[in-house]
């Protein structure tokens, strides 16, 4: 049956590859629909005819736009991103940095929020129904309904306006310390944690209380296991897939939907530099990047499920 | 001292409103050392529940609210949690329903075996697992020194059922109990693993409950039997007793429900020629995608033809796997075969239902098993019922609502039921619902999937008995497909065995059950058990 | 049916007091979204205070924003656009959702297996980035708003009840329905649809808050409701320089968003029971 599992995962890596083809395409599509000539825009309103059209000529404007993006993709699969339009410097120079920080930022949040939202969701559905529980879902329930902006202005508010800890701004320019270090990511590290644990608290507590509806579960208390044995033993292992799932959807929002966060404590994140393309109209730049963001969510989604796979003891000899 | 003594035992339940219900009313009764003692009783009266007061637990809903359970001088109702968990597994070891729902999917067999002496320090693993390879060899389990590293899916029902024996077992329990550890399995696999039960609790002198609706299996295992309805003792004595000189009206209405009723002689066709209404040819069928053999990736059916005589009933029987109700999805054209075909009054029908006609699909109605899936929840009786009229009758308002009283009165429902949902009903008005469904569309065959396995047995004679005096008022053909040997003998004059997909014997009513001559119908057959103490023990084991 | 009059049954609906509250607050700010603007008792356009980031008072209950304007009477205001486009775009995506999920369950093959895929993909392009983009690209406007809100919360509500309607499609009912040459029109809206509205009814719910919330981040990034008009994302992004000395403005922008968004929670997670006792 290894065959079978072999596969499973190469069919679900097939399907991710089909996805990143159909996404190509409709960011493709999506950004062919930004209005406004380019070469105009790139040379100016004071441009003779001559010289958008010679511009036009050289960046291929010209040819249809399904030739286009087969140039695009296929430039893409080789690694090269192009150029900005915007100023002339080569996307992957422009991205590599702020990428870096972003998954900087990413990695950090990812550390702590985890087992944080592991821990809390587990002992959540342990004890459900008692104080604790209600305590930790209502929590939730508040923390999923607002926005991230009102979470971020909470935490200026509560850390840098009240308690006067932390500076209420990020500037990763001049990191003289760890501390200063420190004081520069624990704003958006806050305000990220909060977001993204609350999704994984509740659904890692919805998984393990499905699991403990499950006869087997009856079956242990019977054989006289504590509670601690029956969540840890005979509810956990069988809650893995969607866990782990939830986990991949949460984590995927550190790349793309951070963007609130990159904004509001003025972070030089990948988010932001795609928001500032926008503005520029900069087409190979808002490309590249939402590309990076797509590929990100399906390397986590994809990888999810193939832990799931494998985690499947139906599949195992 | 007896081993359990419960006095006057008190469960209650809370309805979704809210409402508490009395479910047990004030049970006593008592198990001796190394006696086993079996609870009788129909689903909701409370078998199962008093059986689970007896570990202490009582399920998400439920309370104890009164009266005492002691087990060995200890009473579980009054003791703090942590005092039951050490009683349960050590003392006192549970044999679930469905073996395969109570083993954990993502752990080997063995580990989940010797379970409890991990958790109550019992022995070391080593001696626990020697243990386990000792309980399998002695209750006939396959290879017993590597079963255990397998994990459940990869072993059958009757073995997992076994197996959770042998898991019960390991902590040495002073009682067992057996919650209708049988009823899932197959005829010819029950009768395999009761022999394995009977073997070990006669070796280990261990003190047992049993909680069955099946009278004649309890008859093999049993002692005593403890009659149950709705939360009440109705009887209680010796099993010789109860089942020769049973003194509650009760009790002789499940004893009656359990004889055998022969159909009766098939009325006035013997006048008429033999004419065939359904006949089907050759048919091969099954799930997934054709393969270059043309064959289905798994094939449910291979090469099975059989025909049904108008005003005669057609029983298929089979174990679970068999392809009967694959047989009776391909007749209805819910699953075009992939080769063969299906005549109808001499005309052959279109492989799906999309391509017969409207009067071809009237005239054939399929009544499935499970009326609570087969029954639309969202939707009244009333418009359950009334449906099939519209459509195929074009009836509409008031001719409409008059009919679907009629309908109700001919499955004896009251009309008065005609607003409530499905899920307002008990299991044998949703029967008749079901069936009330197809007669409007007043058709010449019924298709019966099994339409009696889920309910009680008294409830199910009652079915098979409208179902015979439907027959005689609309002229029906019923194809009547069942795993429930003695349901098809009531109501069927010629009966189909099928096994692995193949018909391997046809009969008629009056050779059943000792005229089978194929090896497989033999065993099928002589695996029914019987009202008698002494039947497993007179079944040679070289038929089980 | 007039001859037949309805029997007694025993039901009712139970009702929690967390519900009943969160019901109070969602059916209050409806009744704002609709009526709001004429219970303001200042023009919100209109500078009312010379001070800026004023506090509270008993003229200026939400205190004044960033030029002197009365912050309760614009958020009454903005809460018609906030509740308004929310509610619009959820009914266009839950309502092109659930008949693409049923027909996709229902019919099964080529066409579910197509819409699938497309639907997956687009869900993984990050919904801030892709409204971003677009809104960026054909401008800010309304019926803009709605329809790119629409379209990012339609593979989601497909998602939910296609996987509904897959269950129910198992089930026996609908097989008897087939048998007896039923259109896949009465399929799905006669026996399909009945069975999971209650579900679909409280993830539309669900998405109605995760509408609230994008549409308030594209307005607080400056991408949604443009000036003069302001939903409660535009109030919060407007005022936010009081931020630092936390001025009235900023916050109860924010708590009007969490007040509503909340509720709706709360109302889904406590939702009247029907009581249906048997009774035989």
């Amino acid at each position: 049956m290894t065959g079978q599992i072999t596969l499973l995962v190469l069919g679900r890596l097939g399907v991710a590859l089909i996805t990143l083809v159909i996404v190509s395409f409709v960011v493709f599509g999506a950004t062919e629909m930004l209005p406004g000539d380019v070469a105009q825009i790139l040379l100016g309103q004071a441009a003779t005819p001559e010289a958008v059209a010679g511009l036009r000529e050289a960046m291929h404007l010209n040819e249809p736009a399904l030739l286009r993006y087969a140039h695009w993709l296929f430039g893409l699969a080789q690694g090269h991103l192009g150029t900005s339009y915007a100023n002339h410097m080569p996307i992957a120079g422009l991205i590599g940095g702020r990428l870096m920080n972003t998954l900087q930022l990413a990695a950090v949040t990812t550390v702590i929020a985890v087992p944080t939202a592991l821990f809390l969701g587990i002992t959540a559905a342990m004890y459900q129904g008692t104080l604790y529980d209600r305590v930790v879902t209502t929590t939730i329930v508040a923390v999923i309904s607002v926005p991230e902006f009102m979470i971020a202005t909470m935490a200026v508010l509560v850390f840098a306006v009240w308690l006067k800890w932390l500076p209420a701004l990020s500037f990763a320019n001049d990191v003289a310390s760890f501390g200063e270090l420190l004081r520069i990511f624990a704003m958006p590290v806050i305000t990220l944690c909060c977001v993204i644990s609350a999704q994984m608290i509740r659904m890692t507590r919805a998984a393990v209380i499905d699991a403990l509806k499950m006869p087997y579960v009856e079956m242990a208390l019977l054989k006289g296991a504590s509670r601690s044995r029956i969540v840890l033993h005979h509810a956990l292992p069988n809650a893995i897939g969607p866990i782990v799932n939830a986990m991949a959807l949460s984590l995927s929002y550190l790349l793309g939907g951070v963007i609130i966060v990159e904004t509001i404590f003025n972070y030089p994140g990948i988010a932001k530099l795609m928001v500032d393309a926008v503005a520029t109209r900069d087409l190979p730049l808002i490309q590249t990047c939402a590309m990076i963001f797509c590929f990100g969510y399906l390397t986590l989604i994809t990888a999810a499920d193939i832990i799931a796979i494998l985690s499947n003891p139906r599949l195992r000899r | 001292m007896p081993l359990v003594d419960v006095r006057d035992l008190k469960v209650e339940a809370r309805t979704d409103a809210g409402r508490r219900i009395e479910i047990i009313r004030g049970v006593s009764f008592t198990v001796a050392e190394g006696e086993i003692t079996a609870l009788i009783g129909e689903s909701g009266s409370g078998k199962t529940t008093i059986a689970l007061t007896l570990m202490g637990h009582a399920r998400s809903g439920c309370t104890i609210t009164g009266g005492t359970v002691e087990l060995a001088g200890r009473d579980l109702v009054a003791m703090p949690e942590s005092g039951r968990q050490q009683l349960r597994g050590t003392e006192v070891a549970y044999i679930p329903q469905s073996a395969a729902a109570a083993f954990n999917p993502a752990q080997r067999l063995i580990d989940q075996v010797v379970e409890v002496a991990r958790i109550h320090r019992l022995m070391p693993m080593a001696a626990a697992r020697a243990k386990a390879v000792e309980l399998f060899r002695a209750l006939a389990l396959p290879e017993p020194e590597t079963i255990g590293n397998r994990y459940p899916h990869q072993v059958s029902g009757g073995q997992l059922q076994r197996l959770a024996a042998a898991m019960a077992l390991i902590g040495g329990p002073r009682l067992v109990i057996f919650d209708e550890p049988t009823t899932a399995l197959d005829v010819t696999t029950q009768i395999e693993v009761l022999r394995a039960f009977k073997t070990v609790m006669k070796q280990g002198s261990m003190g047992g409950v049993y909680v069955s609706h099946d009278l004649a299996v309890v008859a093999q295992i049993a002692d005593r039997i403890v009659v149950l309805k709705g939360g009440e003792v109705q009887e209680e004595g010796p099993t010789e007793a109860i089942l020769h000189c049973a003194r509650h009206p009760y009790t002789r209405e499940l004893l009656a429900a359990f004889e055998p009723l022969r159909s009766d002689a098939p009325a006035g066709a013997a006048n008429r020629p033999p004419r065939p209404v359904v006949e089907v040819k050759d048919l091969v069928a099954g799930y997934g995608p054709l393969g270059k053999d043309g064959l289905p990736f798994s094939v449910a059916l291979r090469k099975v033809s059989c025909r049904l005589e108008r005003g005669r009933n057609l029983g298929v029987v089979g174990e679970s796997g068999s392809g009967k109700s694959t047989l009776a999805r391909v007749i209805a054209g819910l699953l075009p075969p992939a080769s063969g075909r299906v005549q109808l009054d001499g005309r052959e029908l279109a492989a799906s239902a999309r391509g017969r006609s409207k009067d071809e699909l009237r005239r054939m109605q399929i009544v499935f098993q499970l009326a609570d899936t087969a029954l639309n929840p969202a939707r009244s009786v009333a418009d359950i019922v009334g449906r099939p009229l519209t459509f195929y009758h074009g009836r509409k308002g008031r001719a409409r609502e008059a009919r679907v009283d009629e309908l109700l009165d001919m499955v004896r429902l009251p009309r008065a039921l005609r607003h409530r949902l499905p899920g307002e009903l008990s299991g044998g008005q949703k029967q008749r619902v079901n069936l009330a469904r197809a007669l409007a569309a007043e058709p010449a065959v019924v298709l019966c999937d099994e339409i009696t396995s889920a309910l009680d047995s008294v409830v199910a004679a009652a079915v098979i008995e409208l179902l015979k005096e439907l027959q005689r008022e609309l002229d029906l053909s019923y194809i009547f497909i069942s795993h429930d040997l003695s349901t098809v003998q009531a109501i069927c004059d010629e009966v189909m065995v099928m096994y692995k997909g193949e018909v391997v014997e046809n009969l008629t009513a009056d050779q059943l059950p000792d005229g089978a001559r194929h090896a497989y119908s033999k065993l099928l057959f002589a695996s029914v058990p019987k009202l008698d103490t002494g039947w497993l023990d007179s079944v040679p084991a070289t038929v089980a | 049916m007039l001859s037949h009059p309805p029997l007694r049954r025993r039901s009712g609906f139970q009702v929690n007091a967390v519900g009943l509250a969160a019901g109070a607050i969602v059916l209050f700010w409806a009744i704002v979204a609709l009526v709001g603007p004429d219970l303001a008792p200042h023009p919100p356009g209109e500078i009312v205070d010379f001070d800026f980031y004023g506090p509270v008072s008993a003229r200026l209950w939400m205190g004044s924003d960033y030029l002197g304007r009365d912050i309760f009477s614009r958020i009454l205001m903005g809460a018609r656009y906030t509740v308004g486009i929310s509610l619009a775009a959820v009914c266009i995506a839950c309502f092109s959702g659930i008949v693409l999920g049923m027909t996709a369950a229902v019919i099964g093959g080529w066409f579910d297996t197509l819409l699938s895929r497309f639907l997956d993909a687009l869900s993984s392009i990050p919904s801030k980035l892709f409204g971003l983009v677009v809104v960026a690209a054909v401008g800010s406007s309304i019926p803009v708003l709605v329809l790119v809100l629409a379209v990012i919360y339609t593979p989601g509500s497909y998602r939910f009840a296609r996987a509904l309607a897959v269950n129910s499609n198992t089930m026996d009912y609908v097989a008897v329905a087939r048998a007896r040459g039923e259109g896949t029109g009465y399929l799905i809206t006669q026996e399909i649809l009945p069975n999971i509205a209650g579900p679909v009814l409280a993830d539309l719910g669900l998405r109605f808050v995760f509408i609230v919330l994008l549409l308030s981040g594209l307005s607080f990034l400056g991408l949604g409701v443009q000036p003069p008009y302001a939903d409660w994302g535009s109030l919060v992004r407007e005022n936010l320089g009081g931020l630092p000395f936390a001025a009235p403005a900023v916050i109860f922008p924010c708590l009007a968003i969490a007040s509503l968004t909340i509720s709706v929670n709360l109302l889904i997670d406590n939702l009247p029971v029907r009581i249906r006792d048997r009774s035989d």
